[in-house]
């Protein structure tokens, strides 16, 4: 089956507590390398047949008014994955 | 000793008869918590609470919605993000932009779910802490013309309980400074700020002022002997909170502010 994924991320101006969190951990597992970390949300959207345009035109649409908040999160990424 | 009320019983703090024909609706979602405290302090203060379920597609017939507090589908997605597109919210979105102006107020997790809808601008976040944070809040009204807000004073202070985890209240610059310009901060927090939201907001309203939306819990501030001034004397009243039911029942029934 295809899936689509959609990424999603919190827009570079929002200050992203959750990630903050997780850069203040990593030093302490050792890992000096990294200096920030921004977290965001992976979605796999399964369709059962063909990704038509109008599918994938859906899956965009989706993405901006359900699985993101255009006032916190920009759509980063929206592409077809054949399984 | 002073005799408290028990809980169960909810008199009428206000005890006007004329108050209980305003009908307040209150949603309830799956995984909401604070439906029945809500629904409690619409009694407190005197009028008739009716309860709404959110796969409902009539709004029937009530005066004004509370949208309560809680973890509505789990914060899944986002909170409220999901809430936001039950059938009932639809209508509520519709009352609520419609000429009858229909009063809405949502506490907590009520207020993420407005601000999804659109119905408020912004959105809120992880708390900047990222701790959940349970407290008595200290809060100045800044806006008393708001329809949750009538029986208060402007920059009367109170003090009523928060909860939440979620609460970081942002919004781009521009957005927050049309919020101040057209005084639609309608709460503040005062002496502390619980989580980092832009400018110390508590809560704001829609540019109409029927719709009020706010982190912090009223409807846990209504009762003497249950109040933040029983645990902490931290200052206010127990029922600092009563004032938002008051508000409304009194503008529904046309009394005076």
């Amino acid at each position: 089956m295809p899936r689509i994924v959609v990424d999603v991320m919190p827009k570079p101006e929002i200050l992203d507590p959750q990630g903050k969190a997780i850069v203040g951990a990593l030093p302490r597992l050792g890992f000096t390398s990294f200096s920030a970390v921004r977290q965001g949300k992976r979605f796999e959207l399964t369709v059962d047949g063909e990704v038509t345009e109008d599918i994938l035109a859906q899956a965009r649409d989706a993405a901006e008014t359900l699985l993101s908040n255009p006032v916190i999160e920009d759509v980063v990424n929206v592409e077809v994955v054949e399984a | 000793m002073t005799e408290l009320p028990l809980i169960g019983e909810a008199v009428a703090v206000a005890a006007q008869p004329r108050l209980a024909g305003a009908r307040i609706g209150v949603v309830t979602f799956p995984g909401t918590l604070d439906d029945r405290d809500a629904a409690r302090a619409v009694r407190l203060a005197g009028g008739t609470a009716v309860e709404l379920w959110h796969g409902d597609s009539q709004l029937g017939d009530v005066d004004a919605v509370i949208i309560p507090g809680g973890f509505s589908y789990g914060d899944y997605l986002r909170a409220g993000a999901i809430a936001r597109f039950a059938p009932l919210m639809s209508k509520i979105i519709d009352a609520a932009n419609s000429d009858a102006k229909l009063p809405v107020l949502g506490i907590c997790n009520g207020f993420q779910i407005l601000t999804e809808s659109h119905l408020l601008p912004g959105s809120m976040i992880k708390n900047d802490h990222l701790k959940f944070l349970c407290r008595d809040q200290v809060l100045r009204v800044e806006n008393s013309n708001t329809a949750w807000t009538l029986d208060y004073e402007a920059g009367q202070e109170i003090t009523i309980p928060l909860k939440n985890q979620d609460g970081q209240y942002i919004a781009d610059e521009k957005t927050l400074d049309a919020l101040e310009a057209e005084g639609r901060v309608v709460f503040r927090y005062v002496g502390f700020n619980p989580n980092g939201s832009r400018r110390d907001i508590a809560g704001i309203s829609n540019a109409a002022g029927n719709v009020v939306g706010l982190m912090p819990h009223p409807e846990h501030a209504v009762e003497p002997g249950f109040g933040p001034e029983s645990l902490d004397g931290i200052g206010g009243s127990d029922t600092d909170g009563l004032g938002f039911f008051t508000s409304v029942l009194n503008k529904i029934v046309g009394g005076d502010k």
